[in-house]
């Protein structure tokens, strides 16, 4: 696989997901402002955007947050951007992924220009989680299983359990309680597969273990940490050099490790430090994945007075 | 049949001066076009319009698109296809054939021995001056002495309906994605004339072309690796570069995935390097090795044409064909088809004022409003002057330029190119067209891709169809092909058995089908007192049969 097409395909695999998670974590976010009587409406949102990268000073409005988070245009932390980027990339990529996945993504973005002025959010997001549904879905059905498939799921696994992270990050919002637990696990269509494997109401450290640690669970951190790491054992192959890459499974299982060994409690008192660790651990994994398979950022320029 | 009163698609359609191909000057339709005419007939406008719609919302989906001016647009196809009867296919198709196999041997004898020259066919002048005749590749073999792996050869068909060649295309042409995607689309939405017309197939090309590009690797490589090489995604024709890389079935590279190491050139890939044999490339000769050419270009690779040279890599096409498609050398086509070949050119050229001549250019001087000016190595429509539609300052301009630079430029008479029908905003117009035939050579043999781009001039009045001028394309559909659906007598047997082998049943979960006629009966049959529903000790009979 060419390099240049391996990082485009790690690059769907991270947006679609991005788009994906911001959609839930949005309209999560939503009803928590109408919900919660004594919200700061205006710091909350500020830290909203901080917990997603995409800091503004000064009062932030529902609206800014709209904008930041689900419309804007060229932005890597909006729906629109990055769902227009995962489009992008396809495009550089077309002649390894399947027709389907990429008119999938093509007419996604078409759509896009619909939903600029929604007036109800919420239907966008479904709208959001459904068209990411569908390049799954279809990714699935036709992708061989060989280094194309491996870089996008390995992508999806990283944004995935960063962004799960970062959801978990807004109970410690300024200005609100946050999202109650049983919310959380419905944000991440968790709350019926806890409910089967629990088998008892939410309560806090167990409604936490589950979307940190569970090992079965495609939503939890812990499962998308070791899944990348499989996947990366898998691309290694028999290579060589294995320096790099190996560095990269090594900051994935430190994080996850933690959380496994780690008193659910302990993590739960610290859990901003905690969920930056994971998100720390996610971006150095993915800079390690890029010196290792994709092309270095210098351009080589051609100097003939070397002749 | 519509009777006259009725108002179709048709009612208002008129040919213009030129040749229309659908209808003659009396108004009735040409044989290949009864078929098509009819269907269309059979429809309302709206229909035709909403057809029309679907078709670019399809090319949309597709991502079927090409660049302009930074923007991406639907590449526009129109809804009505051109036809082309068997035999003016019969003419074209040999004649293109001819015409490459003349441009291949000129292009070995330029690079090679120059014998043309010494037997005063072409005037070695004329080759040291052109722009793209390049020492530098001078005695570069090609592997399998091919040089023009794919050409297109610009056709036109003049006021009595002769085909001519405008002009040859063997560095670079572009185009053939948008034959294959046209036809994908129109297909499915004409199946009906699909089925009867007997249309020549053209999704073979992508076969083709792989096995020719096979069949140039280097001496000794059994199984090659083969690339195409793009620009990159700005390029106006990357959607044509990923197409055919993904039809084939081989990478798409830009430059910088390639490395050249030891006269060996690679690609970059994710388990490391990896052996490149053959590149089709898309990227201008000017492009590709900052070594030899531009040496600010980013878009090719340092190394490509010594690699080329020690005959450790092959580059189709050719580097330096350029010399043999500018616009004077061919002027001197019919003559090498002659000189080389030994056989009467099939196809003839239109007539062309070489303004290097002294007295050509005194004549065309004086008639230069009524005259074609094109520069020799332009491309796309651009610098065309067309002297009937000129301004008197354009004029000037043009006659200072032939003044100061008389070997870049040549002069034609203005050619009414034939007519097809159109969509246009006011219903069905006849609108001017060309036809660009796509040639594989794979040293054995040329194939010549039945049909071939044709480009429309939407304008009307318009003669200049390239896309970059605002032309658009038409499904080009050959016909003499097998019918597929020939009636076959049915069999015989009232049970038809797959290769004589009885059917595996399709099985289903067991409480599917068996159990859940049963809970449909025992329902209903609780349904059955509830003769009066409002009554029912159960409540309202709608709930009690959810």
């Amino acid at each position: 696989m060419l390099s240049r097409i391996a990082e485009s395909l790690f690059w769907i695999g991270r947006y679609v997901e991005r788009a994906d998670n911001t959609a839930r974590l949005l309209d999560v976010h939503l009803n928590v402002l109408l919900e919660d009587p004594w919200v700061d409406e205006p710091s909350a949102n500020a830290s909203l955007l901080s917990v997603m990268s995409c800091p503004v000073d000064g009062p932030v409005s529902r609206g800014d947050v709209l904008r930041h988070l689900a419309f804007e245009d060229d932005s890597a932390t909006s729906i629109a951007g990055t769902l227009a980027a995962a489009r992008e990339n396809a495009r550089r990529a077309r002649e390894v992924i399947s027709t389907e996945v990429w008119e999938s993504l093509n007419t996604t973005r078409m759509d896009l220009r619909r939903w600029s002025r929604a007036s109800r959010p919420h239907e966008y997001f479904v709208w959001v989680r459904e068209r990411a549904a569908v390049v799954w879905g279809l990714s699935s059905a036709t992708t061989s299983r060989d280094d194309a498939w491996h870089f996008m799921e390995l992508g999806r696994s990283l944004e995935r359990a960063d962004m799960i992270a970062r959801l978990l990050m807004t109970r410690s919002l300024e200005g609100t309680t946050g999202p109650n637990w049983t919310t959380l696990l419905r944000t991440c269509s968790a709350h019926e597969a806890y409910l089967r494997t629990v088998r008892a109401l939410v309560t806090e450290e167990r409604a936490a273990e589950f979307l940190l640690i569970d090992r079965l669970f495609p939503r939890s951190i812990a499962y998308n940490l070791d899944r990348a790491e499989s996947i990366l054992s898998q691309i290694e192959g028999s290579e060589s050099n294995r320096a790099l890459a190996g560095r990269a499974r090594l900051a994935l299982g430190r994080a996850r490790t933690n959380l496994e060994y780690s008193p659910v409690r302990d993590i739960l008192d610290d859990l901003v430090t905690q969920m930056h660790e994971v998100q720390r651990a996610c971006a150095t994994a993915s800079d390690l994945i890029r010196d290792r398979y994709f092309l270095p950022a210098a351009t080589v320029t051609w100097n003939q007075e070397a002749l | 049949m519509a009777s006259t009163d009725d108002p179709t698609p048709w009612t208002g359609y008129t040919p213009v001066a030129a040749w229309d191909e659908a209808m003659d000057v009396e108004g009735s339709v040409r044989d290949p076009y009864a078929r098509v005419y009819a269907e269309i007939e059979r429809m309302s406008g709206d229909d035709l319009y909403s057809r029309a719609e679907a078709l670019a919302n399809t090319y949309l989906a597709q991502g079927v698109t090409f660049d302009h001016a930074g923007e991406e647009r639907p590449f526009p196809l129109d809804i009505v296809p051109r036809v082309i009867g068997s035999d003016e296919w019969e003419i074209i198709s040999p004649g293109v054939s001819q015409r490459v196999k003349a441009l291949e041997a000129f292009l070995a004898d330029v690079y090679g021995s120059q014998h043309c020259v010494q037997d005063g066919i072409v005037p070695r002048r004329l080759i040291a001056t052109s722009q793209y005749f390049y020492r530098s590749v001078a005695g570069v073999e090609p592997a399998n002495g091919v040089r023009v792996h794919v050409s297109g050869i610009d056709l036109v068909r003049d006021q009595h309906g002769i085909w001519r060649v405008l002009e040859d295309n063997v560095r670079v042409p572009s185009g053939v994605s948008y034959v294959l995607s046209n036809r994908r689309a129109m297909s499915q939405m004409f199946p009906e004339m699909f089925g009867a017309m007997g249309i020549r197939p053209v999704l073979e090309y992508s076969r083709r072309l792989r096995a020719s590009l096979a069949k140039c690797a280097p001496e000794g490589v059994d199984d090659p690796t083969i690339v195409v090489l793009t620009p990159g995604v700005y390029n106006s024709a990357y959607y044509e570069h990923s197409l055919l890389a993904r039809t084939m079935g081989v990478e798409l590279v830009e430059g910088r995935d390639l490395e050249t190491v030891n006269g060996r050139v690679y690609m970059r890939t994710t388990a490391g390097r990896r052996r490149v044999d053959v590149i089709y490339r898309r990227v201008d000769d000017d492009y590709l090795d900052p070594v030899v050419f531009r040496p600010d270009s980013s878009l090719g690779a340092p190394g490509l044409v010594n690699a080329a040279r020690l005959g450790n890599v092959t580059i189709a096409n050719a580097i330096g064909n350029g010399v043999a498609d500018d616009k004077l050398m061919y002027t001197y086509m019919p003559d090498l088809i002659r000189y080389y070949l030994n056989e009467e050119p099939i196809l003839p050229n239109v007539d062309t004022w070489r303004l290097e001549e002294a007295d050509a250019r005194e004549e065309v001087l004086d008639r230069l409003d009524e005259l074609v000016v094109k520069p020799v190595d332009g491309a796309g429509g651009k610098g065309v002057t067309i002297g009937p539609k000129a301004s008197r300052e354009e004029l000037d301009k043009v006659k200072a330029q032939i003044t100061a630079d008389p070997r870049g430029w040549i002069a034609q008479p203005v050619i009414q190119l034939s007519t097809v029908p159109t969509l246009t905003d006011d219903g069905l117009e006849p609108r001017h067209v060309d036809l660009r035939p796509f040639a594989i050579n794979d040293g054995d043999d040329v194939w010549v891709l039945p049909g071939g781009l044709t480009r429309v001039a939407l304008q009307r009045g318009q003669l200049i169809v390239n896309s970059s001028q605002g032309g658009g394309s038409k499904d080009t559909w050959v016909l003499g092909g097998v019918r597929h659906r020939a009636s076959t007598q049915p069999p015989p047997e009232a049970r038809v058995e797959f290769g004589g082998i009885g059917s595996v049943p399709q099985t289903a979960h067991p409480e599917d089908y068996v159990a859940g006629q049963q809970q449909q009966q025992q329902q209903q049959q609780r349904e059955q007192p509830s003769a009066e529903p409002a009554t029912h000790p159960d409540g309202p009979a709608e709930e009690a049969s959810c």
